[in-house]
């Protein structure tokens, strides 16, 4: 997960965060969290696409998808052992 | 058109690696800086704690800074939201970040850039980091016309709810870069002078 943490901060240039910022569990697009927008949810579909060769197929899945480090990982863990 | 209700209080000037507010040099960072690492110095010498900025493009970046230094100390952030506006312009447009933006299509869009393919986005960033709510409007044109740059903004103080404009021309295209930002208010205050093409051009002018 301190890959994907250190993905996300060069993806989204979060100049003023480290990995170690960032919880594995903390939400990622609430205002207590790391407060993303939704530009910052479009590059990390672009992130998923880029790094991993995923293409979130159902939109609704997003949320779940991209509410913490964890699910993200967890995410990308099943999808690229599906494509495997 | 130009008011006799309309002042010059505050301005400042970015140039030639350089920050100057009402005129007096306030910060000179090295020569050898290009333009991104001179705006986050800027970004760390004149205000840190916005992560904001980090995503911005560089036009944006260069008019938000210019915006910082400007209002500093003025009494802009005790007026109501919808009575602040601004009047900006530049030569390139948006142009150095479409073509940024335009050469990451043919591998992954870059929807981070694609936001700022407007010269207009540096007026919101300025807005939402001073929760302005007044009037705004970007011009383009060839060199900074001070005559629009003085008679639009006194008509909007004068028929308008508007107390305050910020007026002026931000510019970035590949390492060029420069931004006049001044602050009009229909009451004197600060460093005052009647808005005029002529006073526009003066200050414009100083330090070039």
């Amino acid at each position: 997960m301190s890959d994907l943490k250190a993905q996300i901060i060069e993806q989204l240039n979060l100049q003023e965060i480290t990995p170690e910022n960032i919880g594995n569990d903390q939400t990622l697009f609430s205002k207590d969290g790391l407060g993303l927008d939704s530009i910052d949810a479009l590059e990390l579909i672009v992130l998923l696409q880029q790094h991993y060769n995923i293409r979130i197929a159902n939109p609704e899945e997003g949320p779940k998808i991209f509410h913490s480090v964890r699910s993200m990982a967890e995410y990308i863990t099943a999808n690229q052992t599906a494509k495997a | 058109m130009n008011s006799e209700s309309a002042y010059i209080t505050g301005s400042c000037i970015i140039r030639h690696n350089k920050v100057y507010g009402n005129g007096g040099l306030l910060w000179e960072a090295g020569q050898e800086l290009e333009l991104p690492e001179f705006l986050r110095a800027g970004y760390d010498r004149f205000s840190g704690q916005y992560p904001k900025f980090h995503k911005m493009d560089a036009l944006s970046k260069l008019g938000w800074l210019a915006a910082e230094v400007l209002l500093k100390d003025t009494r802009v952030p005790l007026l109501p939201p919808e009575q602040v506006g601004m009047v900006l312009s530049n030569r390139s447009s948006s142009l150095d970040t479409d073509l940024r933006y335009y050469a990451t299509v043919k591998d992954f869009a870059s929807p981070a850039l694609f936001v700022y393919t407007l010269p207009n986005i540096v007026m919101g960033e300025i807005s939402i980091r001073h929760g302005f709510k007044g009037e705004n409007t970007f011009f383009v044109s060839d060199a900074f016309d001070t005559a629009l740059m003085s008679s639009y903004p006194a008509q909007l103080l004068a028929v308008t709810p508007l107390q305050a404009c910020i007026c002026g021309w931000v510019e970035v295209m590949e390492q060029q870069y420069e931004a006049a930002l001044f602050l009009v208010e229909n009451k004197p205050d600060g460093m005052a002078r009647p808005l005029t093409a002529e006073a526009l051009s003066s200050l414009y002018q100083t330090n070039k």
